[in-house]
Parts: structure tokens; C-alpha cells; sequence
């Protein structure tokens, strides 16, 4: 079987700060990291390729430092490593990255393509679904379990909001996969001496000819119009004095709000 | 301090922080408590291929030696001794097959030990036989094509986890020393079965336990080497492993010292953090000092020892002492500059102080060490180097 | 297009260095420099404190197949159900889709598979004027490949301008294939929508970065602009039993499925009353201390009828279980109350739930960033403030 796993680089949210005073991003020294949800898809493709002996590709889109992370992916135990990077690609939306990676991975080929739920920077989680919409595969988000695997379909759990569902597909399938499905491993010194010597196959517009109308900024329907900080709350009020005074404010409060 | 490593070797050091930090870290402290043994932690170990680490390529291994073992375990005992103890056991189970035992042995055993499928207990000391080595009684006695053993060890690191264990057993008592073999007993073998568990003041997250031989037969491919050689092979499996015992303490002095100088930078008192004090910046001062001399000491001689050097009984006893005080001295320092926050459990620091001492007491007690050291230097023969 | 800096206004002041999330501008010769790592994401445009930052040439909208917008008008809802019951969100998106209408003057749309007439007619009196129903039962279930199918087809065929659907594991599933299928723009999650005067443009607010930052996402050139929106963000709309509105049959055509359904199953969370659902939380951090701290996070959110919740740093301890976390990697809740208790405020638990209602927080430092987001405020050791608490409701209790 052929699993190919599509991973993001991504800078590690929990790092990045706000400058309160000038309402910008402070990324110094912010570590770029892979992008945790995706770690739970290789893990799965891993732990497939430990039971059944699957070849398990990764790929990922982004400037050609992300190349690091395919390096991390083939350390724990990834076969090849695939880099999707052009100037032409840049700037894209979901639709457009979906498209460009649909385009890569159809020539790659495929069996099983997973992904993470969604990417911490972004969040939006419509990358993967729309995947498999232009590979016209079809998928199954928030994969949290894995019952049965086989060359011919898959039976798996899948997340919903008030509990979860026993789904059934054939495949080819795309699935998106939520950290309650596995715990993923560390790399390996064998895969980390495996990675520093790993050739990463980088694929430009060149390899596999995009209409410059369907990728990167002209081919994404959306477009960020502008940024700024979250607001914070404007009433905001501080109780003060000794702790029995504070109670007795908060206790009106909660007489106020009813719940008391 | 840089120390020059190689870009494998830096690599060995970032992975062991990353499960010291991803794996360890979080269930430390529950581990000792429970004194539960980490078995997800040795997994996780397991697949990051630490065990392989020491393993010569054609088994399985890296081909690795004993510098970059003890870069392994300083970094694992920085957040956990007890963990870092079932790590380093495992090597010392695994000396003697490696260094004396025949291909077919390493053949058998190496490339499990590699994988981390099996892990290794090294089985030496008794009720009666501690520092010395000589007062074993536990009894192998040839019968037919392979030996009976009887006796019971006791103290053996990961002894009920282990699969593996390399016992040293007398096949002639009448020769003293001279009469020890060794053996390599499987988990399971019909006689072999475990005694107590210990319970213990420090490193509770490995097990520490008895073995017990009532009528266990062994085949004689059982035996590491030749009949009479045990005590050799067990002197040189421990001049071997003690090194990596000197890491333990560089390791959790590093860990305790880590603690202590954060919390200080952040604890208040005067007006002032306490880092302010002149008190506290010599005591941290002191500690830097030492964990800086006794990395480095442990460092030269572990490189020393993978030079090939054929006497290394002396170098390593004395890496062992220094930076195993070492341990002992700045975790208690750490839990002396944390004050009462240091002594309870909340903090980490009062484990590290009684996981360090255990230290100067296994695989020979300081004393014995310094009884080593001291022998050393008597042959007028011997410079003083 | 491209993003460049005007080296006549650079200073050199370096502050765009930082501000870039792909580390593509460094300083040369004095003056910054966007090299060719650039994604062209736009964080930095806003940024240069002398404007030298600029974008050049045009942006999206040079598709050759350019799209007649007015033929789109009108809004159309994505009525989500489970098990033939309307999900909250369903109503939450009349609310915002009227809102959204009546600023366009157009109509409102909703489209429902699964579910029976009634729950049609419940759309109608939530303030829909036309329910597209598919009321076939082998949608009860959700599907992805029917699902998307019926929900392109009725688009295409009625062309609305905006779209929306719920944030949900149903609608963040099948919306992107539906995008993908109609070559629309979709964002997702979103918090606020509001119309560019002048344009019919839909400007989408969302969390990025963690919720680091705001977003605001437009999509000029396409139609229809479709949405997920956040559930519990918007307000309902009106219930009117007295409403009439057109409902519009919608066949299934295939009937074979490359994926089914199997079964559900409901949620197993040995805490009770699921926290997204919960009126009241009141949730610890690490200033709870251990497993003793949650013991009375737990009376007092029994004291008040509330569920309890938890930061990462207090599932991580291990003090409370996982079904209970609030945050970027738990669950996101909007109750009305949300005690913070001993909870610094890591942007990760706080995009879980800063929108609820009325947050009040108590923590030892009077910088934690919690209380930033906080309607109020109490600097005080919650192992002081919370027993005292508890002990002040219980006898407000038996005075009655």
C-alpha cells in the first residue's frame, strides 16, 4: 500500500506572543515545528507500515526551509519525502493549496492519503477534505480509531460533536486524523542519521504544470484583507481588597447572573 | 561548555533530552511514588533505538561506545534517575556478553537487546557478597551437558522486568574468585523465579529485586567464556560500566542545579530574587564549578575508554567517585537553596537528592573506589598518573 | 503580485523582521528585504511604521473565467441536524443569515437533508423563507459524498451570494468539498460577518494564528462566498410560529455510497453533562495545585450547577481528564459563566473559550494574561478565594 501523509511546517503557536504595543506578531526565536495534528497522521501511517509493510511518503507544500520537517518525518520513519515549493504556489488559499497538493500527490501516486485534522496556524481544516475532492476520492474527517485496515476499504471512528460514528469506505480514501487516535513516536537515531544523509525530491510548477489562474495568490478565491489583534474585553473590571471582601463582591455577581 | 561533539553525537544528546523532556518528565514523579516501572518510557526508548546505542552495526546496534553512552544517561538522569539506572542496568547485563561472549551468544542476544525487545539484568550481588566479589555462593554445578544453579541474588536492577540476566555463579568454590563463571539464565528457565521487591529510598521507578535459583539448568551454551573466568568478566563489565555511573551523577547534579538556580531567579524574598544574594550565587557558583569538572573528568575518561585502553580500572573509579559525590553534594545544595519548597514533593529537587545517593553506593561504594584508587598507588611501579 | 519594500521610505527600523512568519525578510545594506521565501500572506503589510512595505501588481481576480457576481443574489443556510433534530447552530445561522439578508435585501435560504417537513416548517419559523428539503433517509446519517452532492446541487441551480454552514465536525467536513466542487472561496470558523459597504463583499472575521491574532478574509471575485460560522457566536434569530415559507422538494439522484455510516455512538465522557453544552464552567490551571485543587473546583461547580473544565497544564498533571479540556487542542465552549481558576491564560485556552458570555477569573499574578479577556478580575490564592466561596454559597443556600 502507498500512504502518502501531508504534512505542514508551522510556526509552534504556543510560543508566538502579540506585542501589546504595537499589535504585531512577535516571532523571535519562535520555533518552526511540524504541525502537531500531523504527527498523528504519520503515526498512523507509520504504525499501518509496521503491520503491513505500506511505503509511506510525505509531503509537504511551503518555502524550501520546510524541508527540516520532512527531514523530522523521514526520522521517524517515513520512506520518501517529497517538498511541493515554487514562487507560483505562494500565497495560496485553501482552495489553491488543495489543488496544488492534489496535483502532486495524483503524480506521486497513491493508496491512502492522511492528513491532520487541521494545521494550528491556519485552523481552517479544509485542506484535506478538499484534497480528496479534487482527486474525486472520497474522505473521512476526524478519524479518531482505526478498527480495520485493509488494500480494499476501511472501517474507522470518526469524531463528531455528540460522540462519534462508525464509518465504513473503500478506498482509494483521504482520512483527517485527531490526536485520540495514536500517541506519536520520537524519531530513531538510525531515521535521524537516515534524514541528514535523505534525499528530499523537490517538486516545482515545472514537474507538474498548474494553470497559473489555479494555484498560489491568483488562483485563491479568498484573500486576507487585513489583520489585527483580538480585541480585549473593555469592561473589564477588577475586585479588589482582602479575600473575604472579594468573595462577598463575587458572590454578588453570581446573585446578579442567577446562578447562586 | 562546548565539548566538541560530533554532529552523531549531538544527535544522541537531542534525542535523549527530547524523551527526557517529552516522555520522562510528565510521569517522574508518578513513577516514584508508585515505584512503578516505566515500561511506556522503555518502549518509547526502545524505538528511538537508545538501546542499540552501545550494540556494535553487525547486531543491530550503532556501534556506539562508552562516550556516547554516557551522553545517553546524563541527559535520561537529568530528569530521572531511576530511569536512567534501568538504562545503564541494562548495558551492564549486556557487558559481558558483549565484551566475552561467543558469536553464537551475540548472535542470539545482541540484536534483541538492540531493538530494546529484551531487556538486561546484570545478576552479581548476594546477601554475603557485595564489595566483595568473592563471597558468592550461589552454586553452578556441571550436570551432563549443562549446569545446575542454586542460590539466590539479591538487589539485581530491573531483576522480574528483565529477560536477559548474566549471573555470576561459583563452579568450583575451592578455588575462590578463581572458581566463578558466568552465565547467561533466560526469564522463564524452569527454576529461575524472583523474589522480593525492594522498596526502596530512591530511584523507585526501577525494580530492584531478588533472584532466586532452586535447581535451574543451564545448558553450557549457557556459559559467557570458560569455567573460572566469572570474576574477570565481571570485574571488567563493571570497570566498563562505572563511567556511565560517573554520567549519573553529572546528569542529576546538572537536573537539581537546573531547578535550584531557576527557582532562585524567580523566588522573592527581601524585595529581591534570592539570586541577588551573595549567599546564593556562591552556592550555585560552587555547583557550576563542580558539575563543570566532574562532566568533563567523566567525558575524558569515557573517551579514554573507547581509545582501547586495556587498564581502565583506576581512571573509572575515580570518574566514578567524583562525580557521583558530585551528585550527592549539589542535589542537597539544591534542595538547601530551595529551602522548604526544596523538601517537598511539589518540587523535584528532593527526589534528585535521594535518588543521588545511591550512587555512591552501587557498582561499588565510593569507598571501595577509593580502596581501588588506593591500591593503585601503592605498587612503587605506578607513577601517580 | 508581490510584496516589496520601498527602499526611499525603509528606515532600517527592522521592526518587519520579526513579523514575518516564514522568516523571508532580513536586513541588507541597511534596509529590509522580502527574499523568495515569501507566501505572500500580508502579516507584514500593516506593519512598517513608515508604510515602505507595499504590494505590487494585482491580486487574485486575473482568473481568466471571470464570474458574472450578479447573478448571485440572496443568502442560503446549512440547517444541520443529527438524528432529525436541529442542531443549535441551524438557528444561530438564521439569525446571522437574516441579519445578512436584510442588508442586502435579498432572501434568506435554508437547506436541510435528513430531516422531515417539520423541522422544514421549524426553519421557516426561525426566519427562513424558502427550505431546500432532502428528506431522503439514506441522508439521515451524514455523508460526505451525498452531502456534498445535494448541497452543490442546490447552489448551482439557485445561486445564492453567501453561504454558510456550522463550524461543526459536519459542516468543517463536507463545506471544503463543496468549495473545491463550485470553485468558491470558503472560510473557515468564523466569528463575525459583516457586509463592505458598497461591494456585497462578505468580510469574514476569524481566529489565526491560535487565536493570536484576527483575521478579516474577502472574496471579490467569486461566487457564492461561503463560510463556516463558529457555533455559539451568533445570536438565534426570531421565532415566529405564525411564519409561512416555501418549501422545496430536492430528490436524492445516486443512492450508492462509496462511504456509510455503520452507527453512531454518543458521547461516552464520564463527566456528565458535556462541557460544550454547559451553562456554567468553572475550570482550573495549574494554580490548582494537584488533584486536591480539582476536589474543590468540583464542589464549587456543584455549588453552582456548573460543569468543571480545565486548562491543558491541569490535564497534563493529570488532575483532571482530558474530556475535560478547554482550548485549542480540548473542546470550545461558550457557556454564560466561565470561572478561571488558578489559570494563567495561554492564547491556547483562551481561544477555547473567550467568547463566553461573562468570564471571570481568579489568579495569583496580576499579569496573567487572563485577565485580559476577563469581565472581572480577583488577584487572590483561589485556595483561599474558592473555599471561602463555597462556604459563602452554602449559606446563602440555607438562609433560603
Amino acid at each position: 500500500m502507498n500512504i502518502t501523509v501531508c504534512i505542514k511546517q508551522v510556526p509552534d503557536t504556543s510560543e508566538v506572543r502579540i506585542n501589546p504595543e504595537t499589535n504585531t506578531l512577535i516571532r523571535d526565536g519562535v520555533p518552526s515545528i511540524i504541525n502537531p495534528y500531523d504527527l498523528h497522521a504519520l503515526e498512523a501511517a507509520l504504525s499501518i507500515k509496521d503491520a503491513t509493510g505500506a511505503n509511506v511518503s510525505v509531503l509537504t507544500m511551503g518555502p524550501p526551509q520546510a524541508d527540516s520537517a520532512l527531514k523530522e518525518a523521514v526520522a521517524m520513519g517515513a520512506d520518501d519525502a517529497y517538498l511541493l515549493t515554487d514562487r507560483a504556489f505562494a500565497g495560496s488559499d485553501t482552495w489553491a493549496t488543495a489543488n496544488t497538493l492534489a496535483t502532486a500527490i495524483r503524480k506521486i501516486g497513491f493508496d491512502l492519503i492522511l492528513c491532520g485534522k487541521q494545521a494550528i496556524d491556519g485552523d481552517t481544516a479544509q485542506v484535506g477534505p478538499g484534497i480528496a475532492e479534487f482527486l474525486s476520492i472520497p474522505h473521512i474527517a476526524y478519524v479518531s480509531k482505526i478498527d480495520t485496515i485493509t488494500e480494499e476499504c476501511v472501517r474507522v471512528h470518526r469524531l463528531m460533536d455528540d460522540g462519534y460514528d462508525v464509518v465504513e469506505s473503500s478506498t482509494p480514501l483521504l482520512m483527517t486524523i485527531v490526536k485520540e487516535l495514536n500517541s506519536p513516536r520520537l524519531p530513531s537515531l538510525k531515521g535521524k542519521i537516515r534524514a541528514k544523509k535523505a534525499e528530499i525530491k523537490k517538486i516545482s510548477n515545472s514537474d507538474i504544470e498548474i494553470k497559473e489562474n489555479d494555484t498560489g495568490l491568483p488562483g485563491s478565491p479568498t484573500q486576507v484583507k487585513n489583520i489585527f489583534a483580538p480585541e480585549s474585553k473593555k469592561d473589564r473590571k477588577t475586585i479588589e481588597g482582602p479575600p473575604p471582601d472579594q468573595v462577598s463582591q463575587l458572590v454578588d455577581i453570581l446573585r446578579s447572573l442567577k446562578c447562586i | 561548555m562546548d565539548y566538541f561533539l560530533d554532529e552523531e553525537q549531538q544527535m544522541i544528546v537531542d534525542l535523549a533530552q527530547q524523551i527526557a523532556v517529552e516522555k520522562i518528565l510528565p510521569v517522574r514523579a508518578e513513577l516514584d511514588e508508585k515505584e512503578e516501572f516505566p515500561t511506556e518510557v522503555i518502549k518509547a526508548m526502545a524505538q528511538a533505538d537508545m538501546f542499540g546505542l552501545f550494540v556494535p552495526e553487525e547486531y543491530g546496534g550503532l556501534g556506539k561506545g562508552s562516550f556516547e553512552l554516557c551522553l545517553a544517561i546524563e541527559e535520561l538522569s537529568k530528569k530521572c534517575l531511576g530511569i536512567s539506572t534501568s538504562y545503564a542496568a541494562n548495558a551492564l547485563g549486556t557487558f559481558p556478553i558483549l565484551l566475552f561472549g561467543t558469536k553464537e551468544q551475540k548472535e542470539t542476544y545482541l540484536p534483541d537487546i538492540a531493538a530494546g525487545k529484551r531487556l538486561v539484568a546484570f545478576g552479581l550481588t548476594e546477601a554475603n557478597a557485595g564489595s566483595d566479589a568473592a563471597g558468592v555462593q550461589t552454586t553452578a554445578v556441571k550436570d551432563g551437558d549443562g549446569y545446575i544453579l542454586n542460590g539466590t541474588k539479591q538487589w539485581i536492577t530491573n531483576g522480574g522486568e528483565a529477560e536477559i540476566y548474566t549471573i555470576i555463579a561459583m563452579t568450583d568454590r575451592s578455588r575462590g574468585p578463581r572458581g566463578a563463571s558466568a552465565f547467561i539464565v533466560e526469564k522463564g528457565a524452569d527454576g529461575f523465579t524472583f523474589g522480593k521487591k525492594e522498596k526502596k529510598m530512591g530511584i523507585r521507578a526501577s525494580t530492584t529485586c531478588e533472584l532466586v535459583f532452586n535447581d535451574c539448568r543451564v545448558t553450557k551454551e549457557s556459559l559467557i567464556s570458560k569455567e573460572g573466568m566469572g570474576f574477570i568478566v565481571a570485574m571488567k563489565t563493571l570497570d566498563q560500566a562505572r563511567v556511565g555511573v560517573g554520567a549519573q551523577g553529572v546528569g542529576v547534579a546538572q537536573g537539581a542545579f537546573e531547578e535550584a538556580l531557576e527557582f532562585s531567579r524567580n523566588r522573592v524574598q527581601f524585595g529581591k530574587s534570592i539570586i541577588n544574594f551573595q549567599a546564593i550565587q556562591h552556592m550555585l557558583s560552587d555547583m557550576a564549578i563542580q558539575i563543570e569538572a566532574a562532566r568533563s573528568l567523566v567525558y575524558s575518561v569515557a573517551r579514554f575508554v573507547d581509545s582501547g585502553a586495556k587498564d581502565i580500572t583506576r581512571p573509572s573509579a575515580i570518574a566514578k567517585t567524583f562525580a557521583t559525590d558530585i551528585g550527592m553534594k549539589v542535589t542537597t545544595d539544591a534542595v538547601q537553596i530551595m529551602g522548604g519548597s526544596g523538601y517537598m514533593r511539589e518540587y523535584p529537587v528532593e527526589k534528585m537528592m535521594r535518588d543521588a545517593k545511591i550512587l555512591q553506593i552501587y557498582e561499588g561504594t565510593n569507598q571501595i573506589q577509593r580502596n581501588v584508587i588506593g591500591q593503585s598507588l601503592i605498587r612503587p611501579s605506578v607513577k601517580g598518573k | 503580485m508581490n510584496i516589496r519594500v520601498d527602499k526611499d521610505v525603509c528606515t532600517g527600523c527592522e521592526t518587519c523582521v520579526t513579523s514575518c512568519p516564514y522568516d523571508s525578510i532580513i536586513m541588507e545594506d541597511g534596509f529590509a528585504f522580502i527574499n523568495e521565501y515569501c507566501q505572500l500572506c500580508r502579516a507584514c503589510l500593516s506593519i512598517c511604521p513608515e508604510g515602505a512595505i507595499k504590494e505590487e501588481g494585482s491580486g487574485a481576480g486575473t482568473s481568466s473565467e471571470s464570474v458574472d457576481l450578479d447573478r448571485y443574489r440572496g443568502v442560503l443556510i446549512f440547517a444541520e441536524q443529527r438524528k432529525g433534530t436541529l442542531s443549535h447552530v441551524s438557528m444561530e445561522l438564521l439569525g446571522a443569515g437574516r441579519r445578512l439578508a436584510n442588508k442586502l435585501n435579498t432572501t434568506l435560504h435554508a437547506a436541510l437533508l435528513g430531516a422531515d417537513n417539520n423541522e422544514a416548517e421549524e426553519l421557516v419559523r426561525w426566519g427562513a423563507d424558502k427550505v431546500f428539503l432532502c428528506n431522503d433517509s439514506l441522508v439521515r446519517d451524514f455523508n460526505d459524498e451525498p452531502y456534498t452532492d445535494l448541497l452543490s446541487r442546490i447552489i448551482d441551480s439557485n445561486k445564492p451570494e453567501i453561504v454558510l454552514a456550522g463550524a461543526t465536525a459536519i459542516g468543517r467536513s463536507f463545506l471544503p468539498r463543496v468549495a473545491v466542487r463550485l470553485r468558491a472561496g470558503l472560510t473557515a470558523d468564523c466569528t463575525s460577518l459583516e457586509i463592505e459597504e458598497g461591494t456585497r463583499n462578505l468580510m469574514q472575521v476569524r481566529p489565526a494564528f491560535g487565536g493570536n491574532i484576527m483575521a478579516t478574509i474577502v472574496c471579490p471575485d467569486r461566487r457564492p462566498q461561503m463560510a463556516t460560522v463558529r457555533p455559539r457566536v451568533m445570536k438565534k434569530g426570531e421565532y415566529d410560529k405564525n411564519r409561512k415559507g416555501e418549501i422545496v422538494d430536492i430528490p436524492l439522484q445516486a443512492k450508492t455510497f462509496k462511504t456509510s455510516v455503520i452507527e453512531n455512538i454518543g458521547d461516552v465522557s464520564e463527566c456528565g453533562p458535556g462541557l460544550q453544552e454547559a451553562e456554567i464552567i468553572v475550570a482550573g490551571g495549574r494554580g490548582m495545585g494537584g488533584p486536591k485543587g480539582y476536589a474543590m473546583l468540583k464542589e464549587l461547580s456543584e455549588a453552582i450547577n456548573g460543569t468543571v473544565g480545565a486548562s491543558r497544564a491541569a490535564v497534563d498533571e493529570g488532575w483532571i481528564p482530558y474530556s475535560q479540556q478547554v482550548g485549542q487542542t480540548g473542546k470550545t465552549v461558550c457557556p454564560k459563566i466561565y470561572i478561571a481558576c488558578g489559570i494563567s491564560g495561554a492564547v491556547q485556552h483562551l481561544v477555547g473559550m473567550q467568547s463566553s458570555d461573562m468570564i471571570i477569573a481568579i489568579n495569583k499574578n496580576p499579569d496573567a494574561p487572563i485577565f485580559n479577556i476577563s469581565n472581572y478580575g480577583i488577584v487572590g490564592d483561589i485556595h483561599e478565594i474558592v473555599p471561602l466561596l463555597i462556604r459563602r454559597i452554602e449559606e446563602e443556600r440555607s438562609r433560603k
